[in-house]
């Protein structure tokens, strides 16, 4: 029961103002990318993933001038000393300075790593862009084709072409990208073809738009997002297959340093105390992989539009 | 006539993460054995949340029932604790969805579905329950039904679907059924088949169906009762005649003339209601509709009105109905 | 559905093909052959050891007679160790593979069905943040690398279980661990997302509202339909088990394939190297194709061309 309230006859009089506030609508209307930039901030994993790379890529740059020893000088009787005040992450079984090392190897792995990502992206635009916009027999035979080379297990090719092509950085990287660049063909293809169906493409066209303008206007925007996590979580796979191949033997050869041949150069370091060794390159290949996760992630989240709050 | 069910001063929020919705906001009514009373509303009134709110099938966190009793075959079911409420649900009280699609498992044959209440509530066994679902299908009108049973909802129609929501929700014959807009996502003949079929499975298992809707035609069809809910409240309450012809709220009227009707003169264009509905994490203080109303008074802006009782079983929360508006110059024609 | 396996059999051996073909191109565009580098031996030897080998003959007839032999699942004499064929060689060492391969994915999959189910029905709680960091890290961090920290802190500071070798069920089990974490990890996210997706359907409504039991509905209702991603997912997992495995015998000595596969590369010992890429590849296709075939049978919605389709 509510509280009884004193009736007047005046309340009871008509008003006429009541209407002004009826039709407000309550969400202020956010440009799409402004909006996603805001959901990617308040993921909090994400931006320490974009922090992370951050710092890596400054290190990487100005990392090896920093300590004042370079990456491939060795000095027999200054081997295996542990992290000190002068080594900071101490010397390997040469001599050589870690911390340089770490950091021009740095430079090797991500270099490799997003060389790989980049080409695939290339690569795999202009196929699927060109499938998609083709359509028809020749998208379905190309389409086809990478199926069969997708089906190809990855790892086992690269490493049989390593075996085969002489050891060095391009090579890695050429490897690497034989099979990496179809997810990306078949993200871009399924989008033009969407592109083509859809109405207000025929409107533009109709109204005299072209191609170019078309591709500009649309599909970019559109793809992009899809594209952007896809190159970010390229770059991970691209560092972890470096990394096999160099434990495998196959890496860039000396006296080039990578993470991976870090890691696997110091493989007996583990039996005899100097476990170090392994664990500071072991630590910046999986830390620069979470980084780059927790980033990919991030921005699939931020760019899901079911996920709008 | 004996009372199934009395929802008294039920009020229902949600909380997320801008604030607290307060989708039900003190609702009142009861439902008797054997009837079909219709809630109707547009989106976002609270009648979903109040039908789901008695069988207690929200997710709670975010929902949180705030207050208020729902009274079934004597017993507070908000009282009641959740292996309580199994229960009840699926045995004296049945529900069926609006989107069967959605609604149905699509790696579960129809017939395990059906039987799998059954077997629970029933304590059939295996064999048996199938061969009730069986008959269950066949009772709403599912040719081949042995065939059907062993069907997965995909190779199901639209209408077929929804028929075996049905069997599924009466397999155990509950005393109360609610229907959330059941005919909605059908064409229209699958839907007055549907209707058809609900009106006679009513009369036979003298179920009490609560209906709801917001297609007032589907409500001339089926239902005896009819409630109104606007912005979380029940604003009018009576039968379909009170309803129709003799509505006491301005809301009310505002949706029967909305509808278009067959004899309009082409150039005549459609009524519609100013407006959209308050924001529910805000609630107007006073009566909810008065942001859209053209018979607004100054008491209207802070006061909400109470539902009072016009004539028997005819309720109406409007205070153009109060006798001092009545006396007064703007309420002189009354609503 | 006849027609959906033999097409996808098609694919499989077109794959197996082009994988045959280019793994016989890139063997010999090397230039030299295997016995280069052994100077001292004689020119009466060298021949002979050519002739044997077929070394001697035109590119494309040798590849007519690899293709040949393999259809008889014949890889031929391994070079470096000219006493046991290849075939030997893979009888002996895929058992080994196999055991640490399988007791990988086993351990993948139930762990990381448990993982995510748990995560999501735990949705923005407790469980499911610390669940979903260590997922995270769990595909960060490289196998190997894995391998190694267990094998340097419970091998041989702690002493808990044997280094290397494989001789005991204890011998098995840091391998198989540090082989199982990645694709367990990204079995758990998956089954996260999809358990998350499946919860906020309807029809799970429909099961709460006929008064099924929570484990009830969780088991019967959400799994079923919540695993199915991650059915089509195994052949890629399985794929990459392989692949992980090859630096994973390697670390822990563990005498199975992928051992054998390192090191024919670095003996550049082209039968192994050819027999094994094709042994496995054969392997990872038919898998891919039982795995495919098996999924078009789970999901009931997925009735192919030939299947009857009920009018209304």
């Amino acid at each position: 029961m509510r509280t009884e309230i004193k009736l007047t006859e005046d309340m009871f009089q008509p008003v006429n103002d009541n209407f002004k506030n009826a039709e407000n609508i309550s969400r202020p209307n956010i440009p799409f990318w402004t909006d996603v930039w805001r959901r990617l901030k308040q993921n909090k994993l994400a931006m320490v993933g974009l922090t992370i790379i951050s710092l890596l890529a400054v290190m990487a740059i100005i990392g090896p001038y920093l300590s004042g020893f370079n990456y491939y000088s060795q000095d027999f009787s200054k081997k295996n000393l542990h992290p000190n005040s002068i080594h900071w992450f101490g010397t390997d079984y040469a001599g050589r300075d870690i911390f340089t090392r770490a950091w021009y190897g740095a430079r090797i792995s991500l270099f490799i790593g997003l060389m790989a990502a980049s080409i695939d992206f290339v690569i795999g635009v202009v196929y699927g862009g060109f499938s998609g916009f083709k359509a028809g027999r020749i998208d379905n035979i190309m389409m086809r084709i990478g199926e069969v080379f997708y089906s190809i297990p990855h790892l086992l090719m690269v490493i049989l072409l390593m075996v085969v092509l002489p050891q060095g950085l391009w090579t890695i990287i050429l490897a690497m990208t034989i099979t990496g660049w179809i997810p990306m063909s078949r993200l871009v293809r399924g989008q033009v073809l969407q592109l083509k169906e859809q109405e207000y493409v025929q409107a533009a066209k109709a109204m005299g738009a072209s191609t170019g303008w078309i591709l500009r206007k649309h599909l970019i925007p559109n793809t992009m997002g899809p594209i952007l996590v896809n190159i970010t979580l390229t770059v991970p796979q691209a560092i972890f297959a470096e990394a096999t191949l160099s434990f495998l033997g196959l890496g860039v050869p000396p006296p080039m340093a990578s993470w991976g041949t870090m890691t696997s150069d110091a493989l007996e370091s583990l039996f005899v105390g100097n476990a170090y060794q392994l664990f500071i390159p072991a630590f910046l290949i999986s830390l620069t992989m979470f980084a780059f996760n927790v980033l990919g992630d991030g921005l699939r989240d931020a760019l899901d539009p079911r996920l709008r709050k | 006539m004996e009372k199934i069910l009395e929802v008294k001063d039920l009020y229902v929020s949600f909380h997320t993460y801008s604030g607290e919705v307060k989708a039900v906001r003190g609702v009142n009514f009861d439902i008797y054995k054997g009837e079909v009373v219709a809630i109707v509303g547009e989106s976002g009134c609270g009648k979903s949340v109040t039908s789901q709110s008695i069988m207690q099938i929200l997710p709670t966190p975010p929902a949180e029932y705030k207050k208020g009793s729902i009274i079934f075959q004597g017993q507070d079911l908000l009282k009641k604790s959740e292996k309580e409420m199994q229960r009840i649900r699926g045995k004296d009280i049945g529900m069926i969805f609006q989107d069967s699609m959605t609604s149905l498992n699509p790696t579960s044959k129809i017939g395990s579905q059906i039987a799998e209440g059954l077997v629970k509530h029933q304590k059939l066994s295996g064999s048996a329950a199938w061969n009730r679902a069986v008959e269950m299908l066949e009772l709403v009108g599912v040719a081949q039904p042995d065939r059907r049973a062993n069907q997965y909802p995909h190779e199901f129609s639209g209408g077929m679907r929804q028929r075996a929501m049905i069997a599924i929700a009466l397999a155990c014959q509950p005393k109360l059924l609610i229907a959330d807009e059941p005919t909605t996502a059908l064409d229209v003949t699958i839907q007055a088949q549907i209707l058809e079929l609900m009106k006679g499975l009513q009369k036979k298992l003298d179920t009490s169906i609560i209906l709801i809707t917001h297609d007032l035609g589907v409500v001339a069809e089926m239902c005896e009762r009819v409630i109104v809910m606007y912005a979380g409240q029940v604003i009018e309450a009576g039968t379909v005649n009170d309803i129709f012809y003799n509505s006491k709220h301005p809301y009310t009227k505002g949706l029967l003339k909305s509808i278009p009707h067959t004899g309009m003169d082409r150039r005549e264009s459609l009524k519609s209601i100013v407006g959209t509905p308050p924001d529910l994490f805000n609630p107007p203080a006073g009566c909810p509709f008065y942001a859209r109303c053209e018979r607004a008074m100054k008491i209207c802006g802070d006061n909400d009105p109470e539902l009072a009782e016009m004539e028997k079983n005819h309720y109406a929360a409007c205070w153009l109905n109060h006798s001092m508006a009545l006396a007064s110059t703007a309420g002189k024609e009354g609503v | 559905m006849l027609k959906y396996i033999i097409s996808r059999f098609a694919l499989s051996l077109v794959t197996l093909w082009v994988i045959i073909t280019l793994t016989f191109v890139l063997m010999h565009s090397i230039p030299g052959n295997p016995f280069a580098s052994e100077s001292t031996m004689p020119q009466g030897v060298y021949e002979n050891l050519m002739k044997y080998y077929n070394l001697d003959k035109p590119l494309v007839i040798q590849y007519g007679m690899y293709l040949k032999s393999i259809a008889h699942f014949d890889f031929g004499p391994s070079i470096k160790k000219s006493t046991v064929s290849v075939n030997g060689y893979i009888q002996k060492s895929f058992p080994v593979s196999a055991h640490l391969g399988l007791q990988a994915l086993a351990i993948a999959i139930f762990f990381g069905v448990l993982l995510g189910t748990i995560a999501a029905l735990n949705h923005n709680k407790g469980p499911d943040y610390f669940s979903m960091v260590l997922a995270i890290i769990g595909i960060s961090v490289p196998s190997f690398i894995l391998a190694t920290v267990l094998m340097n802190y419970i091998a041989v500071e702690w002493k808990l279980l044997p280094v290397a070798g494989w001789k005991t069920w204890k011998h098995t089990i840091l391998p198989s661990v540090a082989l199982a974490m990645m694709p367990m990890a990204y079995i758990a996210r998956l089954m996260r997302s999809s358990m998350l997706e499946v919860l906020g359907q309807d029809y799970i409504k429909t099961a709460k509202a006929k008064g099924m039991a929570k484990s009830i509905i969780i088991l019967k209702h959400a799994l079923r339909n919540a695993i199915l991603p991650v059915v089509t997912v195994l052949g890629t997992i399985a794929t990459n088990l392989v692949t992980g495995s090859f630096i994973i015998e390697n670390i822990f000595g563990i005498p199975g394939m992928g051992d054998m596969f390192v090191k024919g590369i670095f003996d550049r010992d082209y039968p192994i190297i050819l027999g094994s890429a094709v042994f496995y590849s054969a392997i990872l296709i038919l898998l891919t194709f039982l795995i495919d075939i098996a999924y078009t049978l789970i999901d009931p919605r997925i009735k192919l061309v030939g299947g009857v389709r009920d009018a209304h």
